[in-house]
């Protein structure tokens, strides 16, 4: 009797622990959908026309002469966007990263902090709307522009959005340095800045770093921002104040107008697979990182 | 000639430091303009009409219901798909996972997972439920692109709340003779769950927010109506937004609109993340290991 429970729950046990690696298991499954329905979408590009046309640099989707489905006036304006946004989030991410888990007293961090998580959870398509009509014109009229819908405005957006990702790692990275370190730069007579410029934030460097790569991820995934707020000319331009179109952008715009099945159709998964390719990329590097210097349990 | 090079240090120390402090205070200066610039212009256009009634003449006119119903079937579809997945990983990955190499692989598909681009999402939902399932454009269809897209927020927070109950109740309780499941069941969930909810709800606060993958898998332009199935194309809030904000050809006209909006939008997403907020603050109190 008593060992016929003890099987039972020993059963009961073993079925819990199989559902749950079940349910564990689906975010494998996904990512592999992922890839396999993006490529199964974007396959028909293959044979005709073949891969070469995306290396063009001219994207016109709908001609009645030539369709041109070159991915590079796509991919410049997503690799401008980002750098510029990247210039914008390094000071602000690290800097108060680095005051907050350093120099900010305890009631200090009390206000900052909500704000920073308030900020996390603004949904994009608002921080979009305010560039159109907040940002924007301000950015036309301070450089007398004929449109403040450019590569910059969505620049200084994108990075505001990307700010919460780079302050929560590069502070959880600045934490792991170890205490001796500080301690002992104290010890021999330096002041407290030059400890945190010269010691901890040097030590802590590898994880800032793969804070700014996430950061990035996150500004070139951005969607709706740059749908809103870019211009949305796709062109090849390094001009921050031309009007770009990034790869997001594009899909956003011209996915609801397409024919399924088409070559602009599998066009645009292709712009997807590129997109998921650097993210990935961006990604894997950091986690590298991140793992390398034990920053990440 | 030492003192005075102490004062150089300490006048430079404090330059530094107070530009530092600017640079963070501009952030909070930030958010709370467009906190405020949004309350303030969006607040007189939020009535019990604008609330309560369906949209007229393309969304120029009358209120937004559709949006705020489709929102929350969109957020409420994907919550019951997201949220049972999500804390069941949690629980495999912090109480039955070793560091194997299987693992190591679910580990790195939430982590690929949290870095895939919404837009990307969108693309996926597209091809694998809307197309391969033929749920069509649909409440389902959005609901699980959705569920799959706050999965990585939901699993990484439940584990931490896990991983904080402290080892002493699960070895006492397995030194008992109790079962891996008992002890899960009885003596670590009970303590973890308001932190798997919490975290939970930040998830679920994205969901709402996102507008990307709607895009491609529910949304509707302009339909003045609720849905009867969840097979049906619904309206929703930030696909309402850029809607009014971007496609229309009179845009400053529906301005009042689009910050009405944009203000029941900011709401509801802020409002689930506050609540995570304190109920985190409450719990962390609660309980002190």
């Amino acid at each position: 009797m008593i060992f016929d429970s003890v099987k039972r729950r020993l059963f009961q046990d073993k079925a819990v622990r199989t559902i749950l690696l079940g349910a564990a298991s689906t975010s494998i499954l996904v990512v592999v959908l992922i890839f396999l329905f993006l490529g199964k979408e974007a396959a028909s590009l293959i044979s005709e026309p073949g891969l070469s046309a995306l290396w063009d640099s001219r994207w016109i989707p709908v001609s009645f002469q030539e369709q041109r489905f070159g991915l590079l006036p796509l991919i410049t304006g997503s690799v401008l966007v980002t750098l510029l946004a990247t210039v914008f989030m390094i000071p602000f991410g690290v800097v108060s990263a680095i005051y907050l888990s350093e120099i900010a007293s305890k009631p200090e961090r009390e206000i900052l902090k909500p704000f920073i998580e308030i900020l996390a959870g603004i949904p994009s398509v608002i921080i979009g709307f305010f560039g159109l009509v907040i940002l924007g014109p301000l950015i036309k009229s301070i450089f007398g522009l004929s449109t403040g819908l450019n590569a910059l405005t969505g620049a200084l957006l994108l990075a505001f959005m990307a700010i919460p990702t780079v302050i929560s790692i590069s502070e959880d990275a600045l934490r792991n340095v170890p205490l001796s370190y500080k301690e002992a730069s104290l010890a021999l007579g330096a002041s407290n800045i030059q400890t945190i410029w010269r010691v901890i934030v040097p030590a802590g460097l590898p994880g800032i770093i793969a804070a700014i790569m996430l950061g990035m991820g996150r500004v070139i995934g951005e969607t709706m921002v740059v749908l809103m707020v870019t211009g949305n000319a796709a062109m090849v331009t390094l001009n921050p104040l031309d009007s770009v179109r990034t790869m997001t952008a594009t899909i956003a715009a011209e996915m609801g107008e397409v024919a399924f099945g088409s070559d602009h159709y599998a066009a645009l998964f292709w712009v997807g697979i590129v997109l998921l390719l650097v993210t990935f990329g961006l990604n894997l590097i950091a986690q590298r990182v991140l793992r390398k210097y034990q920053m990440v349990s | 000639m030492r003192l005075s090079k102490n004062k150089h240090v300490a006048l430079w120390d404090s330059l530094i430091r107070w530009s530092m402090r600017i640079t963070a205070y501009t952030i909070v200066l930030a958010v709370g303009y467009i906190l405020l610039d949004i309350v303030v212009k969006g607040v007189g256009s939020i009535s019990w009409e604008f609330l309560t009634d369906y949209p007229r003449k393309g969304g120029t006119e009358g209120g937004i219901l559709p949006a705020i119903m489709g929102t929350i079937y969109l957020t409420a579809g994907s919550i019951i798909v997201a949220l049972p997945l999500g804390m069941a990983s949690a629980i495999y990955l912090s109480e039955y996972a070793t560091q194997e190499r299987f693992t190591r692989m679910i580990r790195l598909a939430i982590v690929t997972l949290a870095g895939v681009p919404s837009i990307v999402f969108g693309l996926f939902g597209l091809g694998l439920f809307v197309l391969f399932f033929n749920f069509g454009t649909s409440i389902l269809a959005g609901s699980l692109t959705l569920a799959f897209m706050i999965l990585p927020t939901i699993i990484v927070s439940s584990e931490e709340a896990l991983r904080a109950v402290p080892k002493a109740l699960r070895e006492g309780s397995l030194a008992l003779g109790a079962t891996r499941w008992q002890t899960i069941s009885r003596n670590v969930l009970p303590y973890a769950l308001p932190g798997m909810f919490t975290g939970s709800i930040l998830g679920i606060g994205r969901a709402a927010g996102e507008t990307a993958p709607i895009l491609l898998t529910v949304a509707a332009f302009y339909l003045p109506v609720l849905p009867s199935s969840v097979f049906d194309q619904v309206m929703a809030l930030p696909y309402h937004l850029y809607i009014l904000a971007t496609q229309h050809p009179d845009t400053t006209k529906v301005l009042p609109l689009q910050y009405g909006t944009a203000l029941v939008l900011l709401v509801l997403v802020t409002a689930f993340n506050l609540v995570a907020i304190l109920l985190r603050m409450r719990f962390r109190k609660k309980y002190k290991w």
